[in-house]
Parts: C-alpha cells; structure tokens; sequence
C-alpha cells in the first residue's frame, strides 16, 4: 500500500473542528469512516440536554444517497415495504427495504425534496443494492455522505433556537414534514425529524456553511441550553424512543452469514410499513407468506424491575427451568421514564403486550458476579413519548 | 385490449415453444404461438444461402430428440441418414473413427478402454436424461410432489450399484479433459471427445462441469447423430404439425413487444403492431434475460431476482459456417465424407483454441464439426453440388473491436485455411460462403449473446439453479410467467425437453391447487 492510498485514515466531518473545542474529554470512535464522539463532557448532561434543552448532534457520516429522475417515485416504491406513492413532495417516510426473501437489509429515512428528487438516509452503505435496484428504471441515485452536512437539532427549545436564528418558518412544520429555507444566501433544508422521540428538527446544508451555521446555532441557543452531545446520549434517548439500530437490534441481511439470523419487518414490529396494496415491491412474495404462515420471532418492548440494565440477556418465559426464548439487544436505565427498560427479541409465541417475561442480568460488584432473574413486562409503545413531540406548532419552551 | 383470449400464449414458435404448445393444447388448453418471423422453428430450420444451396441454419445435427417428448407429441421426423460416425481428421496420417463404442485408428488398449467408455457414458447419460425429462424438485418448497421426486433421483442413482453411484460422482464435478486424458492415449479420440463436451459452449475442455456437459450432448442415448430429410426445418416442421394437429394455433409474423403485467401478476402480451393478447399464463421460449429484463420489464421483479438473471452468463462462442460447393473435396470418399467430421487435433489443441475467447479474440486454430448433408438429402443443392455446414470455435460474441466486416472475413480466412489442411481442396471448391458470428446467430435467432444454450450450460447454471434460483420449475417469480426455452431446465439443443417439461410443470401446478 502506498502512503498516497492512506493520505487520511479516519475522516473528519465538517462539525469536527467545533466539537473539538468543545470536547474535555476526549473519547471518540469511528462511525462509518468518521471521526465522531462517544461524548464531549458528558453522557449524561448531554442527555439531559435531549430531554430538557437543545442538544446538537453531527450527523454527517450517516449515509446519504440523492435519488432523482422520472422514475424515482416507482423505484422507491419498489425499494421499500411501504407506499412510497403517498409521501407527498416536503415529507418524510421512515422506511425499511428487504431482500427477496423478505429480510430487512435496513432501516432509513427518504426526504421527499422536491418533484422527482429524493434523500434516502441509512445507518449502513447500500450503494450496490441500489444500483442493482435500478435496473429497468429511469432514475439517478448518488451517494452524497459527503456532499450534505447535516446537524440533529433536538430537544424541548430545539424550536425556539431555530426561531431565534431565523427559521421560525419551521413552526409549522409536523412531524416528518421539512422545509427548503435559507442561511447566509445558501440552501439549508430542515426538517422535523430525528432519532430522539423528542421533539426536534434536522438541518441539511452544504458543508462549506458547516461551521458558520454550527456559530449561528450556538449562539442562538446560548439561552436554551444548547449542548453539543455524542452518540453515547443519543443512544439512550434512541431506546427510551424504541427506536431500532442497524447492527444492534437486527443485522442488515446482505452482511448475514448464518441462516435465521435475520428479521422480518413483522419480526421487527414494522408491520405497519409493509404495504401488501403494492403489486412488486423486494420481498412481497416472501412476506406475503409469511404473513399467512405467522413470523418466527417478535421484538419486544421490556419494562424491567429493578435497576440494571439488562444488556445481551438472555429472556425466559418462565423465572425457572424452561429454555431461553430471545435476548435483549439494547437495554438502558431510563433516566426520564424512571425504568429499567430493553429492546429485545423473543419467540413469536411468547411478549404478546402485557404478558410477563424473565430476563436474566449478570451484573459484577467489586469484582463479584451476580445473577438476578428480573421479571420483566412486555409494553406496547415507545418507553417515551411526549405530546410535545407531536404538537404542531411547536411548544416555544 | 382486442376480445381475443387464450389460456396459454407462448412466445417463439421455436421446437420448444411448440412442444410446449401441443403438450398444453393435448391437455385441452386454449393455446396461441407467437412467432416474431415469418417461419418456425427457431434455432431449427433450413434456409437458402445462397442460389439453389440450403442447409440447417442453427442446429445441424438431430441426436438429442427425446423419445419422450417423440412420443408424446407423436412426431414423425424423416431421416436422410440415421446414426452416422464421427470422424475426427488427421490432417496427415489416419484418422480416428468412433461411433456405437467402437472406434478404429486408435491402439488395442484404447479401443478397449473406448468400449466400456462408451457404455459406463451412455448408462450415465440415461441416468441424466431420466432427470432431465421431468420437472426438477423445487427445493424446500414442501410439497409431497417435490419430497416424491427427490427421493426418485436418489433411487435412479442409487440404482446404478454402489461403485457405479461413487463413480458417477466422482466423474460430474469433473471437466473432460481430466477424463479422457486419464482414458486414452490417441490424440484425436482425446481431441474429439473434448471438442463433443464443449460444442456450443463458452468452455474448453478444462473447464469445469464439462464432463457433465458431454453426457448432456448424449441425450441420454449413444449421442450418433443423424441427418433429418430437409434439414432441421423438417423437425421444427412436426413439431409444428403436433401442436397444430392437437389444436393450438400458430401464428408467424406475431413479434410479442411486451408481456403486459397487470397488479403484479401476468394478463397478456402485446404484439409489435400494437395488438394485445389476453392471458393469464404466458410462457416463453425467448431467453429468460430477454423475457425478464426486456419483454417483461425489470421493475416487475424484485432486485435480488433482477440481479441474478442480469447475472446469467450468455456469451456465446460459437460460429456457424455455411459452404456452398461445387463438388466434393479430394482425397476422401464419399462413405467417409458423408459422417460427422471433427478438426480437433487433440485435448490440449481444443483448449488452446479456446484461450484466446477468454480474451476476447477467435482462435487462430479453430476446432470445427463439420457436416455434409447434400450427400444424404439432394434436395439440398443443385445435381452434383453441396453444402457444407460447420459449427467453428471459438469466435466469441464480445470480440475485441467487434465483429466488423474486416474481422468477419479475418476468421472466415482462417476457418478456411484449417479446413483446407484438414479436408484438401475444400475452398478451390467454394461457389459461395457465409459466416454467422454469435452476433449474427443473435439477430438472426434471437437468442442473447447468440448462445445455443440461451445460457451458459454449466453447473452453475444447471438442473434445479437453470435458469436461476427463484424460477425453478419453469415459473418466475411474477404470476403467470413461465419459461419453456434452452434457458430452462434442462438447456439447449434440439431435444423438446424444456418445452414438454414447463408444459407438465404448469399442470402440475394447476393440478396441486
């Protein structure tokens, strides 16, 4: 390998600048081939700063790809489970796309932007699926991580600091609704998304206005409490959400190597995305089966007593004797809901809503392990989920 | 959309697609055949190239017709000339002739060993073909059907005998060459048996899956070919008769534009004019790249499906050579002339005439099957004259910098100049010529990437994965799609078994519901 191959190992975003000099702590890791924190200060005032303030989090490693042309209602249609023909021009569709089998290859979101113009935004990289995808279609798709800067505005002020800053335009935005607006004569669309469950607002913008726009924000939410947080907050606030990760609560089924470890839709709790009105879409045939013939597992949603974290445990039906059905794959003490809560995935034929589980928590003190079965209830909807999150306009806290 | 409405439409009055046609007509089904040329028979007919000259020009031999699909359909195919030899030429020296297990112009020791070559090869390909004729397993699909065939296949093998079985085994996987080489010490037996398994493919008699492709070649039977009266035309001609007699009709003229998809499922075609056809099973015998990604459309499909058959490999490799002469060449004799003629000098020669294909260039020492019908069947050209036709490889259909004209007349040259060092006085004979690159085998046939097969015959793309996973038993992943072409199980050549087979597998799957 030449030196010229490797001129940079580990990318850095356009916001890395800024959070270096925010940073005391200095804990990174890498995300996609970016440089990017676990935290600046720390995990948990960042999060407090999701659920209470404004946090600003650097979203520019998550992968972007520009979708356009004639045909690019159609090829998305068939690109993911749900009716992308009802995503109107200034929404915003969560989605997932699944192989032919029916497996989710990954979650994402797809930025209606204008006539013919689309974002997709994924955790991994699908350029190949999407290419091969396009076959027979008159459509242009780029990968454009590194062409769109991008910031996740979140939390109870995340309005009232784009408002000061000029953007109180976004007021009327709902949920999953964005908006082409403008910072410094350049473009800069936001819309009211995120990964928090909070309310809160992300802003796409071309990276060479990265920095000007971060001081603008930062000064406008010097009031608000605005912190710029890592991914460690992120991913509390993303549980406490009940929102799923790629690589974490399911594995993206083009990077599968045994049989069965990949999820449905339904096995994801996602049937609601999956749009059984449209003729073709990846993985219709195979879902249709097993819609008829009942999904294997089931993601649940666990509220566990006592307090500790119930991480890569093992979940039973019964608190003795019988055989494992599912471990948890995500699991956190929830600061703002007081629980102890996990996402997880069992045998379908058990975590119905209400039903009572067992998980089994390994946990050391002072160099002893202890074990505790924790009972644990299955619960229907995100741990949390405030009406501010929903309410249109938005709350000017 | 017009009244018009069948059970069945097939596209391509190919001998697939019309045995397709009389096995679903026989069984009652309304069926229509759309044939985009004004003649049927596909890959299989007899044209005029030249002035008073005809010869076949696709297939050139019959040795492949399954008694099967013959009986079933109840053809009648005339023959000028029934189970000829192969004769594989010297140049200088003897040449060696085999054909019913015996061979001569070889050693005691390998006419010997030739004898039971042949007879442990035919009991295999029987074995083959008893697969071949019948609709593969869909695996894992749990249907009694497919457990019952399964453990049939397993039984037919089982059946050989324990050392017959472990043999069989351990000859599929291999390529030719290994085998022959292992078998027999004469060049030209080497030669000829490798230039049989590749015929028509891209592969050289080194590639793997070539033993396999050799017992394919047999059709189950001793692989003797023979001369159908009138050329190939006459063979597509009862199939024609068959499927007419049983009540389908035929339509030449008819080039389907599109397979027209309606709520995901198949509900017609419609024709080059604009006319559209009403159905809701349709079964072609185009290619299944052609049928999918341009006659069908892409975006019917899912993308894993869409890859796989975008990922079909179809390049053809094999040229065709039509010879109008004046007169027989010297130095053989009529008996001699009138068999199957290989140049392929020996095992490595074939492999070697097949590297520069790799690479985009012909052979500059082709290997050829040469074929003289005239001497059976006069009707082929005018008193005392005759037609030679040739298969010759390796002219790959990507060739680098195209097949121009230039380079056209560059390996018709270089044809002539071996047939000439093999078969003396050849091209003073010449009245008139014609060379069908792959490229022009595809205008002319239709057939993607000018391929016999429609698609590669290799392991890889063979029996249960032909064309490709998640269109087994005929059927794509589209409702009312089918396949029931060369690139169907079980591949190409002139033996009716894909088209006898997509027709049962459709009423089998009629019949399961």
């Amino acid at each position: 390998m030449t030196a010229s191959q490797v001129a940079q190992g580990r990318l850095v975003t356009p916001f890395y600048g800024r959070q270096r000099e925010l940073d005391t702590v200095n804990r990174w890791h890498e995300w996609k081939g970016y440089t990017v924190p676990d935290q600046l200060y720390d995990a948990e005032l960042e999060y407090f700063a999701i659920r209470n303030a404004t946090s600003v989090f650097d979203l520019c490693p998550m992968t972007k790809y520009r979708i356009t042309g004639p045909d690019a209602c159609a090829y998305l249609d068939r690109l993911v489970t749900r009716d992308m023909t009802r995503i109107r021009e200034g929404r915003v569709a969560y989605a997932v796309w699944c192989n032919d089998a029916g497996q989710v290859i990954d979650d994402g979101t797809i930025f209606h932007l204008g006539e013919n113009d689309y974002r997709l935004c994924s955790q991994e990289r699908h350029f190949d699926w999407l290419l091969e995808s396009a076959a027979g279609f008159d459509v242009n798709v780029v990968h454009e991580t590194a062409d769109a800067a991008a910031l996740a505005i979140q939390g109870p002020t995340s309005f009232a600091t784009l408002e000061r800053m000029g953007f109180g335009a976004v007021g009327s935005l709902k949920p999953f609704g964005l908006v082409h607006l403008s910072f410094g004569g350049q473009p800069v669309t936001i819309s009211r998304t995120g990964f928090t469950g909070d309310l809160g607002y992300e802003a796409w913008l071309p990276p060479d206005r990265a920095e000007a726009f971060w001081d603008a924000l930062f000064e406008a939410g010097s009031v608000s409490g605005i912190r710029a947080i890592g991914t460690d907050a992120l991913d509390l606030a993303r549980i406490e959400a009940g929102y799923l990760v790629a690589d974490v609560d399911f594995l993206p089924a083009d990077t599968v190597v045994r049989h069965g470890r990949t999820r449905s839709p339904f096995e994801l709790g996602l049937d609601w995305l999956v749009d059984f009105g449209k003729p073709v879409f990846n993985g219709r045939r195979a879902l249709a089966e097993e819609w008829r013939n009942g999904s294997r597992r089931r993601l649940v949603r666990l509220d566990i007593e006592g307090n500790k974290p119930a991480r890569d445990a093992y979940i039973f039906a019964k608190a003795r004797g019988g055989e494992s059905i599912g471990f948890a794959t995500s699991a956190a003490w929830s600061p703002v809901c007081k629980k102890n809560i996990a996402l997880g995935t069992v045998d379908a034929r058990y975590g119905a809503p209400g039903d009572t589980l067992w998980v089994e928590i390994y946990y050391q003190r002072e160099m002893h392990w202890t074990r505790k079965m924790a009972k644990a209830e299955v619960v229907a909807g995100p741990f949390w989920d405030p009406e501010r999150r929903r309410a249109t306009p938005p709350g000017l806290y | 959309m017009t009244d018009e409405r069948f059970d069945v439409v097939v596209i391509g009055a190919g001998h697939n697609g019309l045995a397709a046609a009389a096995v679903l007509a026989k069984a009652g089904r309304h069926v229509v055949v759309l044939e985009r040329s004004e003649q049927v028979g596909g890959a299989s007919i007899t044209r005029e190239f030249a002035d008073g000259y005809a010869v076949s020009a696709g297939a050139q031999w019959l040795y492949q017709l399954q008694p099967a699909v013959r009986r079933q359909l109840g053809l009648s195919v005339p023959l000028a000339a029934k189970e000829l030899d192969t004769i594989v030429l010297a140049g200088e020296g003897e040449p060696v002739r085999y054909g019913g297990g015996n061979v001569t112009g070889v050693s005691d020791d390998d006419r010997e060993r030739f004898a039971r070559f042949s007879k442990q090869r035919e009991r295999y390909s029987r074995l083959l073909w008893n697969w071949l004729n019948r609709v593969p397993p869909r695996l894992g699909s749990g249907r009694p059907r497919d457990t019952r065939r399964l453990i049939r296949m397993a039984l037919d093998m089982r059946l050989l005998g324990k050392r017959e079985m472990r043999e069989f085994l351990r000859l599929v996987g291999m390529n030719i060459y290994d085998d022959v080489v292992e078998r027999f010490s004469s060049p030209l037996l080497q030669g000829g048996l490798c230039l049989d398994a590749v015929l028509g493919s891209h592969a050289g008699p080194r590639s793997p899956g070539t033993y396999v492709s050799g017992l394919y070649r047999l059709g189950g039977g001793s692989g003797a070919v023979s001369v159908a009266a009138g050329g190939m035309g006459s063979v597509a001609n009862a199939f024609m008769m068959a499927a007419r007699d049983a009540g389908a009709d035929i339509r030449t003229g008819a080039g389907v534009e599109r397979i027209v998809v309606r709520d995901g499922r198949v509900a017609g075609v419609e024709l080059a004019g604009g006319e559209r056809i009403r159905s809701n099973v349709v079964m072609s015998s185009v290619d299944p790249k052609q049928t999918v990604l341009s006659l069908t459309g892409a975006r019917y499909f899912e993308t894993g499906f869409v890859r796989r058959v975008s990922h079909i490999r179809a390049v053809g490799n094999a040229a065709k050579l039509h010879l109008a002469l004046d007169g027989l060449p010297g130095q053989f004799d009529e008996e001699i002339l009138g068999q199957r003629l290989l140049i392929a000098p020996g095992p490595d020669a074939v492999e070697a005439a097949f590297n520069p294909a790799k690479y985009g260039q012909y052979s500059a020492e082709p290997v050829l099957d040469i074929s003289i019908p005239s001497i059976h069947d006069e009707t082929l050209a005018p008193n005392g004259c005759h037609v030679l036709s040739a298969t010759a490889q390796y002219a790959p259909y990507d060739l680098e910098g195209g097949w121009t004209e230039a380079a056209k007349r560059a390996f018709l040259d270089t044809c002539m100049a071996t047939i000439d060092r093999y078969l003396p006085g050849t091209s003073a004979r010449v009245i008139e010529g014609e060379l069908l690159t792959p490229v022009d085998l595809e205008a002319e046939f239709g057939t993607t990437g000018g391929h016999w097969h429609h698609a590669e015959l290799a392991l890889d793309q063979f029996f249960v994965a032909r064309p490709v996973g998640g269109a087994q038993q005929y059927r794509a992943p589209l409702d009312g799609l089918y396949f029931c072409g060369a690139g169907a199980h079980p591949g190409g050549g002139v033996t009716g078994a894909p088209g006898r087979n997509a027709a049962l597998a459709l009423l089998n799957r009629e019949a399961d519901r």
